[in-house]
């Protein structure tokens, strides 16, 4: 996603970028962010949430309209309302994603073909 | 408060994420040119969305087979789109809160109650929604995809775009 905003903008098109990894859209330096604390998958919060979907839309709009200069960043003061652990379990997929699911096997054999100390 | 990029993050991500460095030497930007007021906004999404019953969902089946390739294409949702036509494909995430509710990923429900407010001039048509996970076919996005839309969103007068990552 970094690359669509970053490569967007470029075009001469204004962006905002809402991340729950701000980190990574600053080392894309990226024009403006929105950081968000949610969960993947969750840009705008919680479903059947319309006010807090509206407050991180309006955040949105607001660093387009006030901004002055590149990577301007401003993170939404909202605490998910689920707990960690249940909030870090639901928003994975049910089963890993291939490549997960790739990485886990390819480190399986890297240890299975380091000789025995 | 300061948000922490690693809250979420399966634990095994982390010490890669953390050692990304700065990937360019200067940051882009483009100027707001109208007041928000008058601005035509457009959202975009890579959560995977598509109309269901009118586009073919992004492929997965292509990505089982080969992890490191990601479906590069993109789909254009339309502004109306009924929560019942809401298809999403992404194996990266759980799709069962966006295909309950479009707005936690694509908030048309409130970026129209900003246009009726006056808050913002004018809620586009057109929306964009990728499927996020790309490894080995950036190179598509920068040639295809990414000029296809950017002529798409001046064609359609859009003033500035909000994207989400899923």
């Amino acid at each position: 996603m970094p690359v669509l905003a970053r490569e967007l903008e470029l075009t001469g098109i204004p962006t905002v970028t809402v991340t729950m990894v701000p980190f990574i859209a600053e080392r894309f330096r990226l024009s403006r962010i929105i950081g968000v604390q949610f969960p993947f998958g969750h840009a705008f919060g919680m479903p059947d949430d319309p006010a807090m979907q509206r407050t991180v839309s309006e955040a949105a709009i607001d660093l387009l309209a006030n901004a002055t200069e590149p990577e301007t960043r401003v993170d939404v003061e909202i605490e998910w309302p689920i707990d960690d652990k249940t909030a870090y379990r639901d928003w994975q997929p049910t089963e890993p994603s291939p490549s997960v699911k790739y990485n886990k096997e390819r480190r399986k054999r890297i240890e299975e073909q380091r000789p025995a100390t | 408060m300061t948000v922490d990029s690693f809250k979420y993050l399966p634990h095994s991500f982390r010490a890669g994420f953390e050692q990304v460095e700065f990937q360019h030497d200067e940051p882009v930007w483009s100027p707001l040119e109208h007041a928000i007021e008058d601005s035509t906004i457009a959202l975009l999404t890579s959560a995977g969305i598509y109309v269901k019953g009118e586009q073919q969902p992004f492929d997965l089946d292509t990505e089982r087979a080969n992890p490191t390739w990601g479906d590069p294409t993109y789909r254009v949702i339309p502004r109306d789109l009924e929560q019942d036509h809401v298809g999403v494909a992404h194996l990266h995430i759980n799709t069962r809160d966006i295909e309950r509710d479009i707005n936690v990923a694509l908030p048309l429900r409130a970026f129209a109650e900003l246009e009726a407010e006056g808050r913002i001039g004018r809620l586009a048509e057109d929306h964009y929604s990728f499927m996020g996970y790309q490894d080995s076919r950036l190179a598509d996005w920068r040639t295809t995809q990414i000029p296809e839309v950017a002529n798409r969103l001046k064609q359609s007068g859009v003033s500035a775009l909000v994207l989400a990552p899923a």
